[in-house]
């Protein structure tokens, strides 16, 4: 479904992605892992054309992303995205940030978009919240809200970076919980994470990136049991020994 | 439209002669004022930040009456009201026997009132530098005065270049207001020739053009100050 | 000093009100049409479209160069030529002081705009909003709550600089007080009550500032 062909991206002088290619089919999830500052946020944002690439060809079902005519806008509507500091609207309810792209974007009528947000909000459990704004909520729940935000489009995929990096310990599994039961319905998704229970969980494949380059692209059996570069051997002994 | 253009006027001796003058005017006012708002400025802006409550006070009186009054209103206050309110003998002198009273005026409105601007962006630098290192500087020992002879006056000085240019822009753009007392400075002046000529376009443009430059040349050298006086790595807080 | 007369204040009372309401109506209009036009020249300036963009930036630079009694003189002297017949001073003015105050208040809308984090365009965009419904619904909604303070102060410092209508005599406060201080001669009572007049409203404009800053931090 989303398939990422031989990418190469510059900020000016600095090579940031060199040469990455991956996919991940329909159904499929993948974890993006790697250390700081190696090109995950940025790989995954080339996936829906929020960061243009250079060199290489992102094609999503058939769209492809990175040619000229491409309507991007009607494509992102397609594919869902959670970020790592929520991006809720500040100056909406949880209702409005859940119904804004319905209407705006979807054209659904009011009554259409409140019913299906009630419907997503309630199964986070956050329906008593729902005319709270992001300011009243916990890192957790606001994290919570914005996937159901993404998923209120009806998204054929969807992307997430580090969606619990900056969440307290022990919010983090409220969020990984509604991620897991997606990924069991079926969604397809591409994570980037450090949460390597979550990648052992659900994880069809992990990609593994070092300084701008996919390092490792395996099933996640294999990626746990025998890494094969150093690089990798090295990043799991560190996060894995917590 | 209906207008017939002739920008041979602007070149004619005694026009071009008004014009000169207009901008030697500006400058003369400008220059004198922003040095007079310095002084004043730099002296209220710290007297807000130090401890001692009175002076504190009395530096934030200054700043809120200056900057609440238009400048328009105080420079009729320092030509036509002052000289009612002093002494009488004194009063007399100003009236009578002042050298040049609209330049003088003018300089000390526009630069106790621009005095205000630059005490409030003295005060911004001060406060941006953090209580951090004023903590730091009190813990090594320095007394108030060494904290601001070493610490916080270096680093906020560097702090507001950009804003201090803008002010500097902004006065003499504001000497402008000279012309209201009398004082025939570049805008005068070219009211004045068109007026006169009834080519109000050219003569507008003329003084357009000439505040244009004065704005690009200040603009460089603040551009040139900056370079100078950056701290590499440090771009204040946050 | 002995001799101050008060009672010239009082009996022209409504004459200095309706210069007072004139500076007022003055001051609203321009601050409405500032933003407006700002708002426009800020996002020319930020659309990225590279004619649109120099555009914006070149008249946003030649406005903030100039003096505002230059651009008055433009005005009047352009307004009634380009129509071809004079419109009143009033107008002439408005125009003036839209066209002048629009330049700083793009700056601060310019300023705003940027401070919206860029995490809040890219969850737009991957929701698939256009362009323009970024802007309208997510990003200036954020700017103008962010910058009411900071618009408001523009709106003190725009009030004072209505004053200056005086140069071509329109009937504001500053020239109405004038007018009463020249013909009853008494420059020293009516200067001072205009600059009391003035300091009340901006000081009271200015307390309010702080009150909005105080509930935005809060
Ligand atoms: N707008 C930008 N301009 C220049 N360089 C950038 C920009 N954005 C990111 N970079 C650089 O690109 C590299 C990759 O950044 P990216 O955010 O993709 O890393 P990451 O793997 O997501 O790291 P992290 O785990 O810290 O989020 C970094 O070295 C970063 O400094
Ligand atoms: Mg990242």
């Amino acid at each position: 479904m989303i398939s990422i062909e031989n990418i190469s991206k510059w900020y000016g002088d600095f090579q940031v992605l060199t040469d990455c290619t991956t996919h991940v089919g329909k159904g499929e999830v993948v974890v993006v892992c790697g250390p700081s500052g190696s090109g995950k946020s940025t790989l995954i944002k080339c996936v829906n054309g929020l960061e243009p690439v250079q060199q290489g060809r992102i094609l999503v079902e058939d769209a492809d992303v990175t040619a000229k005519g491409t309507n991007l806008t009607r494509l992102r509507s397609r594919i869902g995205m959670v970020f790592q500091h929520f991006e809720l609207y500040p100056h909406m309810s949880v209702r409005e940030n859940l119904c804004l792209g319905q209407q705006k974007v979807l054209v659904r009528s009011r009554d259409e978009a409140n019913a299906k947000a009630e419907a997503l909000i309630s199964r986070v459990g956050l329906l008593p919240h729902i005319e709270k704004f992001p300011g009243q909520l916990s890192g957790g729940q606001q994290q919570r809200v914005a996937i159901s935000r993404a998923l209120a489009m009806d998204p054929i995929a969807m992307l997430f970076d580090e969606p619990t990096s900056a969440l307290d310990p022990e919010m983090i599994n409220e969020v990984l919980d509604v991620m897991v039961e997606l990924a069991q319905d079926g969604m397809t998704m591409m994570v980037v994470t450090h949460e390597m229970g979550f990648a052992r969980k659900v994880a069809d494949r992990v990609v593994f990136m070092d300084a701008g380059r996919v390092v490792e692209d395996r099933a996640t059996e294999e990626f746990f049991g025998n890494p094969e570069s150093e690089r990798a051997q090295d990043f799991l002994s560190k996060i894995l020994n917590h | 439209m209906n207008y017939n253009w002739n920008w041979g006027v602007l070149f004619e001796g005694e026009y071009l002669g008004w014009l000169i003058s207009g901008v030697g005017w500006t400058f003369a006012v400008a220059l004198a004022a922003w040095v007079l708002a310095l002084a004043v400025g730099v002296l209220v802006g710290v007297g807000r930040t130090l401890p001692s409550k009175p002076v504190a006070t009395l530096c934030t009186a200054y700043v809120e009456l200056f900057r609440n009054v238009p400048l328009l209103v105080q420079l009729f206050l320092w030509y036509f009201v002052m000289p009612e309110i002093v002494p009488d003998d004194l009063g007399r002198w100003m009236k009578r026997d002042m050298p040049n009273p609209e330049y003088v005026t003018a300089v000390i409105g526009l630069g106790l009132y621009t005095a205000s601007r630059v005490a409030e962006q003295v005060r911004a630098g001060i406060n941006a530098v953090g209580p951090g290192l004023t903590s730091a500087a009190y813990a090594n020992g320095f007394s108030t005065a060494q904290t601001y002879r070493y610490v916080l006056l270096p680093i906020s000085f560097r702090l507001i270049v950009p804003p201090m240019t803008s002010e500097f822009l902004t006065i003499f753009k504001n000497s402008s207001l000279a012309l209201t007392i009398g004082l025939l400075e570049l805008t005068a002046q070219s009211q004045q020739i068109a007026e006169y000529t009834f080519q109000g376009f050219e003569a507008f443009t003329a003084a357009t053009v000439i505040y244009v430059v004065i704005a690009l040349g200040a603009t460089v050298i603040a551009q040139t100050l900056e370079k100078y006086t950056r701290i590499p790595g440090y771009v204040g807080k946050d | 000093m002995g001799d101050f007369d008060l009672s010239v204040i009082w009996n022209n009372l409504p004459f200095l009100w309706q210069g007072l309401q004139l500076s007022l109506w003055l001051t609203l209009l321009a601050v409405i049409g500032g933003i407006i036009l700002g708002t426009g020249l800020a996002l020319m300036r930020l659309s990225g479209i590279m004619p649109l963009a120099l555009a914006a930036a070149g008249y946003v630079n030649l406005i903030r160069s100039v003096p505002l009694i230059l651009v008055i003189f433009w005005f009047y002297f352009l307004v009634p030529l380009a129509l071809g017949r004079p419109i009143g001073g009033f107008y002439s003015a408005l125009i003036a002081f839209v066209m002048f105050e629009a330049a700083y208040y793009s700056e601060i809308i310019r300023a705003g705009i940027q401070s919206v984090r860029k995490g809040q365009v890219h969850a737009g965009q991957a929701t698939g909003l256009s362009y323009w419904q970024i802007q309208r619904y997510v990003v200036l909604p954020q700017a103008f709550r962010n910058m009411i303070p900071i618009l408001v102060t523009q709106g003190i410092i725009l009030f004072q600089d209505t004053s200056l209508v005086f140069v071509v005599s329109l009937r504001d406060f500053m020239t109405a007080s004038s007018i009463v201080a020249r013909t009853e001669g008494r420059l020293a009572e009516m200067y001072i009550f205009a600059a009391l007049v003035y300091f009340t409203i901006c000081f009271a404009g200015s307390l309010f500032v702080r009150r909005l800053q105080k509930a935005k931090t809060a």
